[in-house]
């Protein structure tokens, strides 16, 4: 179905005395509801979508095979040795945890701050959020070893008389991404719960019935109901606001707590977290603008959506920038030669070209959003953010695998070099990833109808010019 | 559109059976795997047949032979010995020699096959336990194997986890004694609660819990 755009439609004026209308016009309460059920009720999905989820599912599948090798083979399958015993493993966490905090930025942090633009995206990008942190998830995981005594990382009373070392920051790792994952979810699926009552009712089958019904959780749209929902979204949001800022810094202690050259830096955690929220809308930006022409919700998510999430990649790509120069600058600073050291093999050391595209991809590429043009055009926008993306993973690639490779002493230095096992897997993460987000977008409501109405003229009575 | 909906009316009163499950079905399960999986549960009490029906409460208790007698070097190695044969016929081809109970002992000794024990305290593998270390500086038998000399059949009573290990390990003195009582299974400190101490300042015993203490 193609969308009904308006092209001469412009919501991107950034004149402050008129508030700038957040759909296409003629928007009501039953076009909004009959634009975002059509892409879940209609009986075939578009073609794309099966030639998308056709591929997913195979990498998907190569992930999963590839699972089942690492564990009855050993994690000797991955190009990790000493000194690099971190590597593909960790980087790959790390990148998608990152990614995995644009979701409850958008929705909680912006919710809190009444930032209405947030309703038509809020909920791709929390689904999002969480695809991106069961694949973090897994990474760690896996990276273990011995995955049948996974439940080791958890503190709980055993009968080896044993808990977890809580001085150390992998525990603290543990705790703050199972938190987030569950408070995300949580969020996520209450924000939902109106949506699937009205998914409920509009459905036709029995099965569909049955399942929406289900989760809907017996919603009827009651005052009561609205009253209780809204209250247990604020605490929600009131929850899930520290934990955006909280579970990047805890990841960044994981190297920071370490004296390694290259992590010992107090400036870790807010540099993470605005890497985090950086890479995260960048990722945001990559899937919503094929999306929204996909399934035609060009009137919902407009260009307006997609320049603001392109003002934050504009901002905290800057931050990430500041973070790259005091990195090096303190490194000088500190008068320690393995710092400085640390600093000089990255730029001109064997993996310099990591360096060198990180430096390019995350902050020369995103300073093309001073340009109006680049921040409103949709595909000019997915070049950038993609190449974004590719800029945070070799960010973390530069900081764990290029410091490890060279520490203090020349005759333990090492190059590491990736197996196609590691490379197949970080494909196959991303299969999983897309996998998740196709069947979300053909099954889940991908835009929070009730939100949206809530912030059209109409609901304010704008109409009637009390 | 009520007829639309596909759920009977009594499902409302069924939410807070529902909710009653969900709160309780956790907290059964965690118990049951608490519970249900400790080594307590599934490893005391263990006792196997063997392949001779030989008696410690017999020879232990009611003939008072010294644990010594037969698993020699539990004070010098790390294994305690499993006596061969020729132990068992020092005193049965002179007592009981007759016996049919016997009879497959003799043929063991004839024809050079040991008797096949079946092993009842069984570590893992990946854990190094030395009797000498803990025989010789005043850990009796009885600490972990129990009133032996009271048992027809050998079981085991602890639980031998690793939690089990380090209640000992972190906290030694309750389960020190003399040198010269380490067998007696019926022997306790009595009213001098000094004595662990005394021991382990004597044997200087700071026992390690380090993983490689165990996992070598």
């Amino acid at each position: 179905m193609s969308s009904v755009a308006f092209p001469a439609f412009d919501n991107t004026s950034d004149d402050p005395t008129v508030r700038a209308p957040l759909t296409t016009p003629g928007q009501n309460f039953q076009t909004i509801t009959e634009t975002v059920c059509r892409v879940v009720e209609r009986p075939r999905p578009p073609l794309g979508w099966y030639i998308a989820f056709a591929i997913a599912v195979a990498w998907t599948g190569v992930f999963f095979l590839l699972v089942v090798y690492l564990v009855s083979t050993g994690i000797g399958v991955w190009g990790n040795n000493v000194p690099v015993a971190w590597a593909f493993d960790i980087v790959n966490f790390v990148f998608w945890i990152g990614i995995g905090h644009a979701g409850t930025l958008i929705s909680a942090i912006l919710f809190l701050f009444r930032q209405k633009w947030r309703t038509s995206i809020n909920r791709a990008a929390e689904a999002m959020t969480i695809f991106a942190v069961i694949c973090a998830g897994l990474f760690p995981a896996l990276h273990v070893g011995r995955v049948w005594v996974e439940y080791w990382l958890f503190p709980y009373p055993n009968q080896m008389g044993m808990w977890p070392n809580f001085r150390s920051p992998l525990v603290w790792d543990v705790v703050a991404v199972s938190t987030y994952g569950t408070v995300s979810l949580l969020f996520w699926y209450l924000g939902m719960i109106p949506d699937l009552a009205t998914l409920r009712d509009r459905a036709t089958g029995t099965v569909r019935k049955l399942l929406y019904g289900l989760f809907a959780l017996g919603w009827r749209g009651s005052a009561r109901q609205w009253h209780r929902y809204e209250r247990a979204y604020l605490l929600l949001a009131a929850l899930s606001t520290p934990l955006v800022l909280s579970v990047h810094s805890v990841v960044s202690t994981d190297f920071a707590v370490a004296q390694l050259p290259g992590w010992h830096v107090t400036l870790f955690p807010p540099y993470f977290v605005a890497g985090a929220i950086f890479s995260g809308f960048a990722m945001v930006v990559t899937l919503m603008v094929p999306a929204r022409a996909f399934f035609g919700l060009k009137d919902l998510i407009t260009i307006r959506h997609l320049e603001n999430m392109n003002k934050f990649i504009l901002a905290t790509g800057c931050m990430v920038g500041y973070a790259y120069a005091l990195e090096v600058f303190a490194s000088w600073y500190s008068g320690n030669q393995y710092e400085w050291f640390a600093m000089v093999n990255r730029a001109v050391g064997p993996y310099a070209w990591c360096y060198w595209t990180m430096v390019f991809c995350n902050v020369v590429v995103p300073q093309l959003f001073w340009f109006k043009s680049w921040r409103t055009s949709p595909w000019r926008m997915v070049l950038v953010a993609v190449l974004v993306n590719v800029g945070m993973w070799m960010e973390r690639f530069v900081i764990i695998v290029v410091s490890l490779s060279r520490d203090f002493l020349p005759s333990s230095w090492e190059i590491y070099k990736p197996t196609w096992v590691d490379l197949g897997m970080l494909a196959g993460s991303f299969g999983l990833f897309f996998t998740l987000f196709l069947l979300f977008c053909r099954y889940l409501p991908m835009v929070a109808m009730a939100e949206v109405k809530a912030v059209l003229p109409a609901a304010h009575g704008s109409g009637h010019r009390h | 559109m009520k007829d639309s909906y596909p759920f009977p009316p009594w499902i409302d009163r069924a939410r807070p059976l529902a909710g009653a499950v969900l709160a309780v079905v956790p907290v059964y399960l965690i118990a049951l795997l608490y519970y249900g999986g400790s080594p307590r549960t599934t490893d005391v009490g263990y006792e196997p047949v063997q392949p001779i029906p030989y008696s410690h409460a017999v020879h232990a208790g009611v003939l008072g032979i010294d644990c010594r007698y037969c698993h020699t070097n539990v004070e010098t190695s790390a294994h305690a010995l499993v006596p061969p044969t020729q132990t068992c016929l020092n005193c049965h081809n002179q007592i009981a020699a007759d016996s049919p109970k016997i009879l497959p002992i003799k043929e063991s000794a004839a024809s050079g096959q040991p008797i096949r024990w079946v092993r009842v305290h069984d570590l893992p593998d990946y854990v190094y336990f030395d009797h000498s270390a803990h025989v010789s500086r005043g850990v009796g038998c009885v600490s972990c194997h129990g009133r032996v000399d009271r048992m027809e059949r050998v079981q085991q009573v602890e639980r031998l986890s690793m939690g089990w290990c380090l209640e000992c390990h972190r906290n030694p003195e309750p389960h020190l004694r003399p040198q010269a009582f380490i067998t007696r299974m019926d022997w306790t400190p009595g009213a001098d609660t000094s004595i662990g101490a005394k021991i382990r300042k004597q044997n200087n015993i700071n026992p390690s819990t380090d993983c490689s203490t165990c996992h070598r």
